[in-house]
């Protein structure tokens, strides 16, 4: 399948389901940074990585679906959860593009310009989990 | 208290903004990799730098690696959950948090400490 747009989820989504987002990352990152004056950066990072929106996002997406089918008058549910599986698993290719942007960070960031690394690691986040996804779909 | 509150903003916004790009695309499984998008990340590095300076962030870029196979973890287990038990999605994603809790803690004992 390629990639594409996608407008429906959008028209779908509610300014609460933003805010919901916007919330627990908000949240997240605070407290990370609690954590960070309390812990020191070794705890600290680990939250980096924390699934924060993960379980707002594949909750949304499941609703989504099921209003989908319920507008044509199917019941929804076993698709929707489906649909939050296959995000999960989009989720978990992802992650790999994740390790990158850390290795990237610990190894160069000391001695190089941080806005250089910062922008190089979002890069190699981008890329290795697009080549990952796109490596799982031609395996699978 | 105030800085608390400058890292909120920032963190909510990137979530929010890596969360609206995963929204408009598809397929699925490709709008999924923005699940595990860098944006908490962003937001907490770019205000250690300023505020602990540059070694002190690339210590949390090394502990972050052992919270992203963490979360690979995580992920991995909820979709297969999801896809062969098919419970509801909040219920699964939140019981399976301790998995990405225990193998962060596990990894931090084992190579973090």
């Amino acid at each position: 399948m390629r990639i594409g747009l996608d407008m429906s989820s959008i028209e779908a989504s509610r300014w609460s389901d933003y805010g919901l987002r916007f919330l627990f990352g908000g949240v997240v990152t605070a407290v990370t940074g609690w954590i960070a004056t309390r812990y020191g950066p070794v705890v600290a990072g680990v939250f980096l990585a924390f699934p924060a929106i993960f379980p707002a996002g594949a909750t949304l997406i499941e609703k989504h679906e099921q209003q989908k089918k319920a507008k044509a008058g199917l019941d929804g549910r076993q698709r929707g959860r489906a649909v939050a599986s296959i995000d999960a698993a989009g989720a978990a290719t992802g992650t790999l593009g994740l390790i990158a942007f850390g290795v990237l960070v610990w190894r160069f960031l000391p001695s190089h310009s941080s806005l250089l690394i910062l922008a190089a690691a979002a890069v190699a986040w981008l890329a290795i989990a697009m080549l990952a996804w796109w490596i799982r779909k031609r395996l699978w | 208290m105030k800085q608390l509150l400058f890292r909120f903003l920032i963190g909510g916004t990137l979530v929010s903004v890596f969360a609206l790009i995963g929204d408009l695309l598809r397929p699925k499984s490709f709008a999924g990799l923005f699940g595990a998008a860098p944006s908490i990340a962003l937001a907490t590095l770019a205000l250690t730098i300023a505020t602990q300076g540059k070694q002190y962030a690339a210590l949390e870029g090394r502990s972050m690696i052992a919270g992203a196979i963490a979360f690979f973890l995580y992920a991995s287990i909820v979709s297969n959950v999801l896809m062969r038990y098919k419970p509801p999605a909040l219920a699964a994603t939140l019981a399976l948090i301790p998995v990405w809790f225990a193998t962060a803690y596990g990894l931090w004992l084992v190579w973090l400490r």
